[in-house]
Order: C-alpha cells, then structure tokens, then sequence
C-alpha cells in the first residue's frame, strides 16, 4: 500500500508558482519551527513532513559576493551573491542599483521580486544603506 | 576492523597528459590501465574489481569493462567528482581484506583539452542558482575565496603565492604541462575571471588519465615495486550546491581528514609530503586548515613565503598539482599517483628525501565531497 504524505505539485513547482504571482515564500517546519530555503519535501533540520509556506521579511547580508567578468558586447560585468536572510536561511541572488564596487559582503540587503539572468522571475536584492 | 595496512597499492601510471590528439577519454584510460598493470607485473586476466568515474560517460564502469574485455566480480562507478577515486581506494581495500576481490584497478582518463578546451562536465546549475548564473564551478569558489578574505583577512597575495609554489614545483617535474616561470606579480596580473579569482588561481584544462592496481598487503610485496600501504581513509559530504553549504569557510576536510588520520594513527604533524586537490588557489589555502596544518583562518599565512613550495617546511603538490601539472578534470587520481612515486622515491628532482607518509586529498562538486587517504612505506606499517 502508497501511503500518499504530499498532494498536488511538490514544492519547486509550487515556489515557482508563487514567485511568477508576485510571492516570494520560504518554508517553515511546523514541527521544530526552523526557516527553510531552498524548498524542500521534509524539514532537513528534523526530518517532519510538516513545512509550511511563510512570507520573509526579506531583509537580508550578503555572505559572499563575486563579480563575473563578461565582455562589454555580451552585456558586461555582473555580480552573484549569497545572502543571509533574517530569518536565518540562505540563498543565491544578484544585488541590483548598484555598482560592482560598491557591493561588500556584510552588507544589508532587501528582497525583491525581479528578473533572473534570462528573464525569468527571480529574487534579487537592493542595498538598504547599512552594513554588519 | 581497521584498514590500515591491509592493502597496498602495487602498481601506478599516468598517460596522455598534457594533449592527447584524436584520442578519447576511454583510450587514455585504457593506456593508463595497461601502464598500471604492467608496472605491477599483473596480467589483465588478473583482475577481478574495477572502480572508474569519467566525464561524460555516467556509466563508464561498463564501458570500461566492455573495452578491457574482462568479466570483473565488481564494477564500482561511484561518483562524487574529483574525490571519487580515493573513496574508491577505501572500497578497494575492503574488497581486498574481505576476500571478496584480489586485484583492483582503480583509473580515471578525459580528453577535456583537444576534445573541448574547457572542463568537461554532466553536471548543469541547480534550480536555485541557475538565474543567477553563477560560472560553474568557478564562481562556487570565488564566493568561498571572497568570504575568507572577508572573515579572516586573507589577501589576494596569499592566494597568489599558492599558485607561485605550484609552478616552481612544475619546474622541477619534467612531466608537468607548463613550467615557465610565475611570479606573484604574474597572478596578480592576471585575466579576473570571477572575482576574486583571476585566470591564476584556476587549475588547468589538460588531457589526461591515471590508474591503480591495489592488492592485499601479504601478496603485495611478491610485485616489482615497493607496495605503497593504504594506511587510512575518510569521507566528509556537506552539500552539493555551494548556496547550501552551511560555512564557506569550513569544509568537509575537517571529517574526512580526522578520520583517515585516526585510521592511519598519525597527525598532520608526522606527514611528510602532501598531495591536495587544488582546483583553485583558495582550495589549497581551506584545505591545509581543515586537515590541521594550520589553524582555520591562519591558512593564508600558513602558504606565504614559500612554506610549500620546494625547499619550504611542507612539501605539497610536488608534481606541480592541477595549477601546473595536469588537471583533466577530476584530479583526485593524480594526487595518488604523484604520492605513489614520492613513497617509492622516484620522483627526480622533485623528490623528498625520505618520504614515508603521504597524505591525498580529493575534493569534489563544488567544495561539496572531501575524501582524504593516508599513503605509507613498508617503514610505516
Ligand atoms: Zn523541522
């Protein structure tokens, strides 16, 4: 016998569904209260089938950054980062409204709702003026 | 049980490297195997267990079985990237003291360089990542090397000197692809590829292949060269991506080295050449603080002023590394090889006097798999 624990589409294409509606949701572990990012089926901290979707707060550090040197004609320099969110999980991103100089790690962020590398819906980041 | 001395590795060979014209992947394996086996003095027929990982080819462990045209009782085609090859070492050596096998060959070979002039991989960005496009793997490393300048101050002149010591070892390694000279400067100079991480600090895109013949250590002594005893072992798996690994600056190395040195019951301290994979230049540099040269944070120091280069305090990468030698993509073979040499002593110019004890270390994904073993002489047994 299936014993069926999940209905309906698995989280990747339900984060996805929700990022291209305007919504940017992490998990939360019902049972051990931990944030989880990326989305997954269980609680990677506890292992229950219990992960519910919450919204950030979407204030956030940057953790790492680099700049990937592109030729000017294939559109030029940009920047990968990992970010901290304050929620305590951390993710990939791009800081958007500044230059490459002018991002640092340990600096405070903001999630937004933008386009990725080939225009699909992506979150990104803007700087909002402290550091850590 | 332990493993430690149980098992030996009598046989080794490089081929191909540098550029391989018109030859694929599976050729220079191949040639790889026969020089193995030939240098242990063991016929084909002999052998009853194979290990492989290869590029492209996700079940190469079949194919390798097909063009050898031998009917082995294991064919392990486990695959963790560039470490693969000394996680295979430790199945061979429980094969081998468990009866369940009596000759491994343990190979690896890619034409990286003439087929395609870039790392060869089948492995695409993750869901998470992929929007960003982050250069894989480079960028993963650019991130680790930008957070521990940020955390502990390391410079761009640390991970510089990293490079510096490979090449000078590469001028002593009549084998190793370039040889002209590098200086500090030079790296610094160098193409910024993803930031900090300048052309330099990459390893090279060569062709290339190595295998193994492990047997157990009682009959390892009967083959023409001095068995080289697997003396310990030890894996440590964090992530696969490098947006869930939990801290860039600590990797699975701290396990993985822990336990190969509990194995072998030696510490940092009585190794006496070290062989690391080192992809990039921050590799090197996370790598000796994890395993306990050094303390964590004090690795960019630790490199400076040619401590590992020859003539410095710590010899590592004496065949010039994936920096300077040959880095046909996953390299964690070639660290086993340059170690083997070093343990029989001969490695030329190159070589350290009195080498008994080796460490080798295999990292994988992107700082994501680390495997580390503990090669030794007769004396060490
Ligand atoms: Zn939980």
């Amino acid at each position: 016998m299936t014993i069926n624990t999940f209905e309906g589409p698995g989280p990747d294409a339900q984060f996805a569904e929700m990022l291209a509606a305007g919504d940017f949701r992490i998990q939360r572990c019902g049972e051990c209260d931990a944030y989880v990012f990326h989305p997954r089926p269980i609680c990677p901290h506890c292992g229950a089938a219990a992960l519910a979707w919450v919204e950030p707060s979407g204030a956030g550090t940057v953790y790492a950054k680099t700049i990937v040197h592109r030729r000017p004609e294939k559109g030029g320099d940009y920047n990968v980062v990992l970010v901290d969110l304050a929620e305590g999980v951390r993710m990939m991103s791009r800081v958007d409204g500044v230059e490459p100089s002018g991002i640092t790690t340990g600096m405070a962020v903001q999630a937004s709702i933008g386009e990725g590398m080939n225009g699909e819906p992506a979150v990104i980041f803007t700087p909002t003026g402290g550091a850590q | 049980m332990s493993l430690r001395g149980k098992a030996a590795i009598v046989g080794a060979a490089l081929a191909g490297c540098g550029e391989a014209h018109g030859r694929t992947s599976m050729d220079i394996t191949i040639e790889a195997v026969h020089g193995a086996l030939a240098d242990a003095g063991v016929k084909l027929s002999e052998v009853d267990a194979i290990a492989t990982c290869q590029p492209l080819d996700l079940l190469s462990g079949l194919t390798l079985v097909q063009e050898l045209g031998i009917a082995p009782k294991f064919t392990m085609n486990n695959r963790m990237g560039g470490s693969s090859f000394l996680s295979h070492t430790m199945w061979a050596a429980m094969l081998l003291e468990t009866g369940l096998a009596e000759t491994v060959v343990i190979c690896y070979g890619s034409n990286q360089r003439t087929a395609s002039g870039k790392l060869m991989t089948a492995i695409g960005l993750p869901t998470y990542e992929a929007p960003y496009k982050p250069m894989f793997p480079l960028s993963s490393y650019a991130l680790a090397a930008d957070r521990h300048m940020h955390q502990f101050g390391t410079t761009r002149e640390q991970l510089a000197d990293v490079a510096v010591a490979a090449r000078g070892w590469a001028q002593k390694n009549p084998e190793a692809f370039v040889r002209d000279p590098l200086t500090r400067e030079d790296v610094i100079a160098s193409r910024l590829i993803s930031d900090p991480l300048r052309v330099r600090d990459c390893c090279l895109v060569t062709d290339g292949g190595a295998a193994l013949v492990m047997r157990r250590a009682e009959v390892a002594v009967d083959h023409p060269q001095p068995p080289v005893y697997f003396l310990g072992g030890g894996e440590g798996t964090t992530h696969r991506d490098i947006s869930e690994m939990a801290d860039l600056t600590v990797t699975g190395a701290a396990q993985s080295g822990a336990a190969a040195m509990a194995m072998a019951g030696v510490s940092a301290a009585d190794i006496d050449v070290v062989q690391l994979y080192d992809a990039f230049t921050i590799n090197v540099i996370l790598f000796l603080e994890d395993l306990g040269f050094c303390k964590k944070g004090e690795g960019g120091a630790f490199v400076q002023g040619g401590r590992i280069a020859p003539g410095g305090e710590l010899p590592v990468n004496t065949n010039g590394g994936g920096l300077s030698c040959v880095h046909p993509g996953m390299y964690g073979m070639f660290t086993l090889v340059e170690a083997v040499r070093q343990l029989r002593g001969q490695t030329g110019e190159r070589q350290i006097e009195g080498a008994e004890l080796a460490l080798c270390h295999g990292n994988g994904g992107v700082l994501s798999s680390q495997v580390t073993n503990i090669l030794g002489t007769s004396a060490t047994l």
